[in-house]
């Protein structure tokens, strides 16, 4: 698995607020590192990657482990 | 000029359920690099005042769901009942508690830390009686042409 400088659990939350404490993760972050983001909202899947390409972080990984999805995103 | 994209919103509604789509809608796209401007006039007011009381109401509104099937054989006029309204509200705002659905106040404190600019009409503030203390602080009066100032140079403008 690839590796990551910090995570953020937004299990049970709706949206918009997995991506909003997201960017809000990100801010606090250096340029370069990686933060792994745990959500069980489904509609994050299709979220996560809109928001990767609109604020230019990349979206590194993305995936489902029982029933949670995980996504590592590398701030720009 | 800055690349900066720009979305305008006008919120005219003063109800909890209608109260959710511009907040979301801002706080979002202020996280994704927006700069974003709130109008808020006539019923939208309700939505910028210190103590939110904002209900949702079964009245009128056959779409809405109603607890344990009571749509199937409860006649939509008797939803005029006195207490209907309060115990919608309470069921709502627990189903959104529920399920993870920020309030509305966590949404409007998210918007004014991302600096999303709130504007109050002020003709509409005038109309209510009004007063700037009945409202959250850190937000703008403003006019229509105010308002097309900034949407004017908007990538999206949205009427709620």
């Amino acid at each position: 698995m690839t590796q990551f400088d910090q995570e953020l659990d937004a299990t049970g939350l709706n949206c918009p607020l997995p991506i909003l404490r997201t960017k809000k993760t990100l801010a606090t972050m250096q340029s370069g590192q990686v933060l792994r983001v745990i959500a069980t909202d489904p509609g994050s899947v299709k979220d996560f990657d809109a928001f990767a390409k609109q604020t230019g972080n990349e979206l590194l990984e993305s995936g489902e482990e029982g029933g949670k999805y995980y996504f590592l995103i590398k701030k720009a | 000029m800055s690349d900066t994209k720009k979305l305008a919103i006008i919120a005219t509604k003063g109800s909890l359920d209608w109260a959710y789509p511009p907040f979301i809608l801002a706080s979002t796209a202020a996280a994704l690099g927006y700069e974003v401007q709130i109008f808020f006039t006539f019923y939208g007011l309700q939505l910028l005042r210190k103590k939110l009381d904002l209900q949702v109401t079964p009245l009128g509104n056959p779409g809405m769901p109603m607890p344990l099937g009571m749509d199937k054989w409860f006649p939509v006029a008797l939803t005029a009942l006195p207490g209907m309204q309060g115990m919608m509200t309470a069921m709502m705002k627990q189903k959104l508690k529920s399920k993870g659905v920020a309030s509305i106040e966590e949404l409007r404190e998210l918007c004014q830390e991302a600096e999303v600019k709130l504007i109050a009409c002020q003709m509409t503030v005038d109309l209510f009686d009004f007063t700037p203390d009945e409202f959250i602080d850190g937000i703008e009066y403003g006019g229509a042409a105010t308002f097309f100032e900034f949407a004017g140079e908007s990538d999206i403008c949205l009427f709620i």
